[in-house]
């Protein structure tokens, strides 16, 4: 099996979702969920010799003429992600299928589901820069689609909506940046990039190439102040919150940096921008998350404050800070996936997620409760959960940062003081407490709805037991592939009696005392968010859009204005400015005025044809000017005679018989013509008319005077006879050397018939609908 | 429109026109003419025919609708360009067949022939499809 | 000789620049008929003037003698025949435009709306 295969396949599962659900019924997510487990699986086979430090490489040729293909570029970082996607998205899977039963297109849902695990597996996997900025455009589609699925909301929609503009702009900034980085190597692929990470450094498209990159990582993984639409996506089913925006695909842009990071980082810039969007980040989604009452946004403020931390950690780019970072991506996409899916729980059998109106839960789900009390353990970084490691390993880094030491120490103090306030009310208040009254008696959760959290939380209890011989496998690999010049630290549990330990103490008790005040605190942070924070980005975010829109929709009322001389006449007159001009500043034409060769006869067709020309536009009667019309017709027939066009002839006087004959029936059920346009507005269209008129002239004078290159007529004279058998070649062209283009053409013609035939058929019979 | 001069020029000419038509799609490799002057005059002579009996009449006068001869012509020109492949060759390359070779009614046949009598039809048709549909208003 | 020509392709240009400038509906469909005349006759011209010598071989070997360029004659023998096509679909549009509308005045249909 191979990677591009395994993909595939999940696409082609994608696609038929929709309509295996009939067949499988509600075992359709457990029967989804193979296929992601055997994608474990084998990305779990692969590690071993990953980590002797062997590259597993696949490229499927694409447009190789563009040095784009879709290669795949296997490290470890990769298979760590890989594990991470396909194993959470195997619960996933299970619990979306149980979970969405009494849903409408649950079939499509699932689809998405797996659409997006197929390009969250792409993304992470992909060894050249186009094919990740595909996959990553198909995560932000799905998102849309998904955050969107009850299409029915209005609330929902929006949210959709504002996520998928957010992350496209993004991505448009990312494929620039993308593009500009190509530039110094001349090839997409990674592994050239990684060869020699300097080139890009050294040139002067660092900056633009950066910032871009950047932008489209920040606004992916939810960065303040692009953080809002995170919040708003828990518009979402919960199965969906769990996988795309807690666990995967927010960290797509963590992904990007961490990924990016041997070639872009290094430089006091990246140090900067990262640090400081990450640290600001980190802060604000903790704050923001203390004011909220709905479970799946206080979890959402925490997921965008865990990202900002995965951000900092990368800019921070110490042997600490990568270790930490790597370790903690896995952290929290054990515990966050949990704890949505518990939320999702939660919500399903009380029937609210508000967590005010929630309360003593634990008589009715004892087992749920200790899963999601474990998650939370985790998240408050308390042993032995991998949690306590991640956030040890968190502070080590932010201790010993080479810069700002003191101010990402209280940063992080006060973040990681938030996610204990925060467990402990997330636990204490949905299952201690009173029990209010519920619109349903609460029941404990089916297996397929438990099972995904049960193993998440398992997983997250074992690599914290034993962080040795599990975690720092899984790892070891990741950290060198983000940061080859640093080494894997090994993980342990017991660090010694020191200065982060202290830390870590203290941050629980902080925790502690500030649940016990929680009333107070809340309270505080809910006025300061009503002083300063008056309106919500979301809101202001949406009303930029709004504001883009009217503008958009003057700006066109001036320019399609819905008059179509008008239009005509802009092209009109452009064309005659440019034209005018090019013949402006071009030699002037040298005419020779030669009577001889101007036969008396043709002279007199010119006339001719001149006058009738003039008459069709001068005159009032409808019959004059087609009669003109027709006289034109017969002259130019005339020209062509004159000029060895035979068949020109021959046609252009049949058509040229049908055609007035066509005109005639039609003209007969017209109106008379009226006088519309007054004397200044026919002076004007006279004048463009005399513009374009000209133009055409001068330039018939001068390509009549040049031939730039030797006819290709000369290779239809020779084979004419000898190869396809005709003496007219004007014949044989059109059906034998260009009989494609002929073939076209009657297509053309045969569509035209039929819109006139359809046209007049509908009329007939709208006509005898109405008379019946 | 009942005019018995039209009527009567119209029955004569028709005939006539169709057999020159015929022709000058033959010819058409050779001389002047062709399937787009054939396919007009085609077209021309059941507008003609048309204009002297009405619409109606001319449609049961011929076997097929309009929208058929049209629809055949397509499908005859885009044949024509299939043998090529039985030979070997590109889609729509020109094969020639010929007969009694050497005798004085040596003749030749081709699919440039038959991809002219493709044209020849779907003018033709297109022509008089437009042409009765105005007319029967 | 290409002189005249030239004149009289500037003013067939021209005439179809005005008549697509007007209200009418119907000299709409007259401006598209000048302006496909006009264009066959530039290609025409372009491809310079032989006169008496039609694009006709005699089917001997290597025979180039001098003739008229037939590639521009195709082009504008299909030309013709669109031309045809596309003036048929205007006029029938045009015919259904006033059925429906009851008017051939395009501002009477954008003010309408």
């Amino acid at each position: 099996m191979s990677t591009g295969l395994f993909i595939l396949i999940l696409f082609v599962l994608a696609g038929l979702a929709p309509f295996t659900r009939r067949y499988l019924g509600n075992t359709a997510g457990w029967v989804f969920a193979l296929f992601p487990f055997g994608g474990f699986i084998y990305y779990l086979s692969l590690l071993p010799a990953v980590n002797t430090g062997q590259l597993i490489m696949e490229s499927h040729a694409w447009l190789p003429v563009y040095g784009i293909d879709f290669s795949f570029y296997i490290d470890g970082f990769s298979i760590l992600f890989s594990l991470i996607v396909l194993g959470i998205g195997t619960f996933i899977l299970v619990y979306a299928g149980y979970y969405m039963r009494p849903y409408p297109m649950k079939g499509r849902f699932m689809g998405y589901l797996v659409f997006f695990m197929a390009s969250m597996q792409g993304v992470v996997v992909s060894g050249n820069l186009i094919t990740m900025f595909v996959f990553w455009e198909l995560t932000s589609i799905s998102s849309y689609l998904l955050i969107g699925y009850h299409h029915e909301k209005p609330e929902a929609r929006s949210a959709a909506l504002q996520a998928l503009l957010i992350t496209g702009f993004g991505g448009l900034a990312l494929l620039g940046g993308f593009v500009l980085m190509a530039i110094p190597y001349g090839t997409y692929e990674l592994q050239a990039m990684f060869a020699n990470p300097d080139a890009i450094r050294n040139s002067g498209l660092y900056l633009p190439a950066l910032l871009l990159i950047l932008a489209g990582a920040f606004t992916k993984s939810a960065q303040f102040p692009f953080h809002f639409w995170l919040p708003g996506a828990m518009a979402a089913p919960s199965p969906v919150s769990a996988f795309l925006h807690s666990a995967t695909m927010v960290k797509a842009g963590v992904f990007l940096l961490a990924r990016l990071n041997p070639v872009m980082g290094g430089t006091e810039l990246w140090y900067v921008l990262l640090s400081a969007f990450g640290a600001v980040t980190m802060v604000a989604g903790a704050w923001l998350s203390i004011t909220q009452t709905d479970l799946k946004r206080i979890l959402a403020y925490t997921t965008v404050s865990a990202l900002g931390t995965l951000v900092l950690l990368i800019g921070t780019g110490t042997e600490y800070a990568i270790n930490a970072m790597i370790i903690f991506l896995v952290v929290h996409a054990l515990y966050k996936g949990t704890l949505f899916m518990m939320a999702g729980n939660i919500e399903k059998m009380s029937g609210t997620r508000d967590i005010t109106k929630l309360g003593g839960l634990y008589a009715y789900m004892p087992k749920a409760a200790l899963i999601m009390g474990l998650a939370l353990v985790s998240m408050a970084g308390i042993p032995p959960l991998l949690g306590f490691i991640g956030k040890e390993l968190i502070y080590e880094a932010k201790v010993y940062a080479p810069s700002w030491r003191y101010l990402v120490v209280v940063a992080s103090f006060f973040t990681n003081v938030v996610l204990v306030f925060l467990s402990l009310r997330l636990w204490l208040d949905v299952f201690g407490g009173k029990t209010p009254a519920y619109s349903k008696k609460p029941a404990e959760p089916s297996l397929a709805l438990i099972i995904g959290p049960l193993f998440l939380v398992l997983a997250s209890l074992v690599m914290g037991l034993f962080p040795a011989t599990i975690a720092t496998p899984l790892t070891s690999a990741a950290v060198i592939s983000v940061s080859p010049t640093i080494g894997a630290i090994k993980l342990k549990i017991w660090h010694g009696f020191n200065l982060v330990l202290g830390l870590s103490a203290l941050t629980v008790l902080c925790g502690v005392l500030v649940y016990k005040y929680k009333e107070a605190v809340i309270g505080f942070a809910n006025k300061v968010n009503l002083r300063y924070f008056t309106r919500e980005f979301a809101q202001l975010f949406s009303a930029g859009i709004e504001y883009f829109l009217l503008i958009t929709k003057a700006q066109t009322k001036n320019i399609q204005h819905g008059y179509h001389r008008f239009y005509l006449m802009t092209i009109f007159v452009v064309a005659s400015i440019l034209v005018w001009s090019i013949i402006w500043r071009s030699d002037p034409l040298v005419l020779e005025l030669d009577f001889s060769d101007m036969p008396l006869n043709l002279v007199a067709v010119v006339v001719l044809i001149v006058t009738a020309a003039l008459s069709a536009v001068a005159t009032h009667s409808r019959i004059i000017a087609l009669i003109a019309t027709g006289v034109i017709g017969f002259g130019i027939t005339i020209i062509f005679i004159a000029f060895s066009g035979v068949d020109l002839a021959i046609t252009m006087v049949m058509v040229e018989v049908l055609m007035v004959i066509m005109a005639v029936a039609v003209l007969y059920h017209l109106p008379r013509y009226v006088k519309y346009s007054a004397t200044g507005a026919r002076m004007r269209d006279g004048l463009v008319a005399g513009l374009v008129g000209g133009f055409m002239m001068v330039l018939v004078l001068q390509a009549g005077t040049s031939q730039l290159e030797e006819p290709i007529s000369e290779f239809f004279k020779e084979m004419s006879y000898s190869e396809a058998f005709g003496r007219n070649i004007v014949n044989v062209i059109l059906v034998d050397f260009r009989a494609l283009d002929t073939l076209g053409e009657i297509t053309v013609i045969a569509i035209a018939a039929l819109g006139i035939f359809s046209m007049i058929k509908l009329a007939r019979e709208q006509s005898q609908i109405k008379k019946n | 429109m009942e005019s018995v001069i039209l009527q009567i020029a119209a029955r004569h000419m028709r005939p006539l026109l169709i057999i020159l038509s015929l022709v000058v799609l033959y010819r058409g490799h050779n001389e002047p003419g062709g399937g787009f002057i054939g396919g007009l005059m085609l077209g021309a002579a059941f507008i003609l025919y048309a204009m002297g009996f009405g619409v109606k009449k001319t449609q049961e006068s011929i076997f097929f609708s309009p929208v058929t001869m049209t629809a055949v012509g397509l499908l005859v020109a885009l044949a024509s360009g299939i043998p090529a492949l039985f030979a070997g060759h590109i889609f729509m390359t020109g094969e020639w067949v010929t007969f009694f070779q050497g005798s004085a009614m040596e003749l030749k046949l081709g699919t440039p022939l038959l991809f002219d009598l493709g044209v020849y039809f779907a003018v033709a048709g297109m022509l008089t499809l437009v042409m009765f549909s105005i007319m029967e208003e | 000789m290409l002189i005249l020509l030239a004149v009289l392709i500037g003013v067939l240009y021209g005439s179809a620049v005005y008549l697509l400038l007007r209200r009418n509906i119907f000299k709409l469909v007259l401006g598209l008929i000048f302006l496909g005349h006009a264009t066959n006759l530039l290609l025409f011209v372009a491809s310079g003037l032989t006169s008496g010598y039609p694009a006709f071989v005699r089917g001997l070997a290597g025979e180039t003698g001098k003739m008229a360029d037939p590639l521009p004659q195709a082009l504008i023998l299909t030309a013709i025949v669109i031309g045809l096509g596309v003036t048929a679909f205007a006029l029938v549009l045009v015919y259904r435009f006033y059925s429906v509308t009851k008017t051939v005045d395009l501002d009477e249909l954008s003010e309408n709306e």
